[in-house]
């Protein structure tokens, strides 16, 4: 009887210990469940700085990415201005795409009509936020910015690879002209 | 005679100055905030100068000039324009030549102006009203305690009354003899019907807890461990509606879902870098709280919040992995939130609720095998069309689900 008391008491506490929330479940067994190769962004002891994630070797382009020309400058901003086009037509598919797009990584701020009030505005969270049809550009002068960042806005060339900055900038344009009307 | 008109003129004057300086105030606030507040705060550095008391530094007439076409003087190589052109990395001020010179003078009272310190009244009465209402609660207690105890002692009182005149008049009271009876509990454990159906009952019952035990080994639904950095989800996903796909944008594209590197974070923190937000003080995450979850992205990220700049001594943040499927289950996020279109909450639950973000789904291979089971395809993708259509003609459906298309076949998933 005594025994059995205690039996149950421990089978409690084991229960209650499986479930901290702050640590994960037990596994039993858990062959293959591990990855043997290391993991993106595990430590590891193979790199000096003990991150299994590194930074590309420099003067290497990652696959797929087009080295940009224009520098990251005033004079480089103008030039992208006036001089870089896009290379995609427009078209309903590509504006479909950059409306997608720019409702997850513009309107957040730029609202979604591009007036420069959007969620984080109208919460003033951000403040002072231009209406696209306050700012003469172009294209090429918002693929410019979607690649560099310009003054509290912050680079998206990670967030954002070539063809779907073009697309995004095809939709502002688009957005730009509605709201002249 | 004019001395005392003087007077009179003065303190007639006075408040509707005061008065009017405030509406100038406002006016300049709103201008500020419309138009300057992305790249300037009034008392820390930001893409541009702090604002607070730029009047004593320049001249007005040259702010003036300076606001509505600075470009143009930098041209003209006027040194003190030239000057912070090159302290600010050379970043170009956008020419605001639609203000008027009120307008901007409207401006530049708001940066001058220093709020009045907010009236001490106001928050004592503030706390005599929470009080107040403690008190209320109180008062309210201690008068059901009092008439309780009268209730008792009343009870008391009539049982003695009544016994008083029961002996008065002669009636005798005699507490009811106590009669031989077998305990329950031995009653129970004789009836051997009773007993079988008890044992049974313990018997399936610790099946049925202890199978619910070993069957919750290595399912972490409920996993919430605690992160380097307190973000909120809450906060970030929930109050301010910023996307999933915003941080997570490899979701989109890619097999993982990704941790946003902090340049992600920056790509807002570099302009908001205290929290001004709702609080919640039963848990103790206040604004301080924030605020100094914010300062240690800073530090990660190696961001000198005074200078503006990049110090370029970086610090990995150790974030703790949540959903973590074994090595030998293949998943891939592309394919469910881009092609599917999946909304991101359908696995991950409320995100926008969590403020400890925490494993929604078991993420077992039950789990998925059922939804593949219920979800149809969408027959509108082109990938999916021919092969749709022949499969539906075959299975005499208008609809295919995943499993039809071969969605729950072994190889889909381990390989």
């Amino acid at each position: 009887m005594r025994n059995s008391s205690i039996l149950i008491l421990f089978i409690g506490l084991t229960l209650i210990s499986c479930f901290d929330p702050s640590k994960p479940n037990f596994q039993y067994f858990p062959d293959m469940y591990e990855s043997l190769a290391y993991e993106t962004y595990a430590e590891s002891d193979g790199f000096s700085n003990g991150i299994e994630a590194q930074v590309p070797v420099e003067g290497t382009i990652p696959r797929g990415w087009e080295p940009y020309d224009y520098p990251d400058s005033n004079e480089g901003y103008e030039m992208a201005k006036s001089n870089l086009l896009s290379p995609l037509d427009i078209s309903d598919n590509n504006l479909s795409q950059g409306k997608e797009l720019y409702e997850i990584y513009c309107s957040v701020c730029h609202g979604d009509k591009g007036d420069g009030m959007g969620i984080l505005a109208q919460r003033e969270k951000f403040l002072g936020i231009p209406a696209y049809i306050d700012r003469e550009i172009t294209p090429g002068s918002i693929y410019h910015v979607l690649m560099y960042g310009i003054n509290a806005m912050g680079s998206h060339a990670g967030q954002v690879n070539e063809e779907e900055r073009w697309q995004i900038a095809q939709y502002v344009m688009k957005l730009r002209e509605e709201s002249k009307k | 005679m004019l001395h005392l008109k003087r007077i009179l003129l003065v303190t007639l004057l006075l408040p509707s100055f005061g008065f009017s300086q405030e509406e100038d105030v406002q006016a300049g606030k709103a201008l500020f905030n419309a138009n300057c507040a992305a790249c300037h705060q009034l008392n820390r550095k930001a893409v541009g100068p702090a604002l607070k008391g730029v009047t004593e530094k320049y001249d007005r007439e040259w702010l003036y000039k300076w606001i509505k076409n600075g470009t143009q003087m930098i041209k003209d190589g006027d040194p003190q324009a030239v000057a912070i052109w090159e302290e600010y990395n050379r970043a170009v001020m956008t020419n605001y030549p639609q203000f008027s010179n009120e307008q901007i003078d409207n401006i530049l009272a708001y940066t001058n102006y220093t709020p009045p310190a907010p009236a001490a009244a106001v928050a004592t009465s503030a706390e005599t009203v929470s009080q107040g209402s403690d008190i209320s609660v109180n008062i309210i207690l201690a008068v059901t305690i009092v008439i309780f105890t009268i209730l008792i002692v009343m009870l008391f009182l009539v049982q003695r009354t009544l016994i008083k005149i029961a002996n008065a008049s002669g009636v005798k009271i005699e507490p009811e003899p106590r009669r031989n009876i077998k305990p329950l509990w031995k009653a129970v454990v004789e009836n051997q019907f009773i007993m079988f159906v008890l044992v049974i009952g313990f018997l399936l019952s610790s099946a049925y807890f202890t199978y619910g035990y070993l069957m919750q080994i290595g399912i972490d639904q409920g996993y919430a461990p605690i992160q380097p950095i307190h973000y909120s989800h809450k906060i970030h996903a929930g109050a301010n509606q910023i996307e999933c796909k915003y941080c997570h944008s490899s979701a989109r594209v890619s097999k993982h879902s990704g941790i946003p590197s902090l340049n992600v974070c920056m790509n807002c923190h570099e302009y908001i870098g205290e929290y001004n937000g709702e609080e919640d003080l039963e848990n103790g995450y206040t604004k301080d709280f924030y605020t100094n979850e914010i300062k240690k992205l800073y530090s990660a990220v190696g961001w000198d919040e005074e200078n503006q700049v990049y110090t370029g001594n970086t610090q990995p943040v150790k974030w703790i992995r949540i959903h973590n499927l074994p090595d030998f289950v293949y998943f891939n996020h592309a394919q469910h939130a881009q092609v599917a279109k999946i909304e991101c909450q359908t696995c991950h639950g409320p995100v926008e609720e969590m403020e400890i973000l925490y494993q929604y789904s078991p993420l077992t291979m039950g789990w998925c095998i059922d939804c593949h089971r219920e979800s149809n395809v969408d027959k509108d993708n082109e990938y999916y069309q021919k092969v749709h259509e022949e499969l539906s003609k075959k299975y005499g459906v208008e609809k295919l689900t995943v499993a039809q298309l071969g969605g729950i076949e072994c190889a889909k998933c381990h390989y």
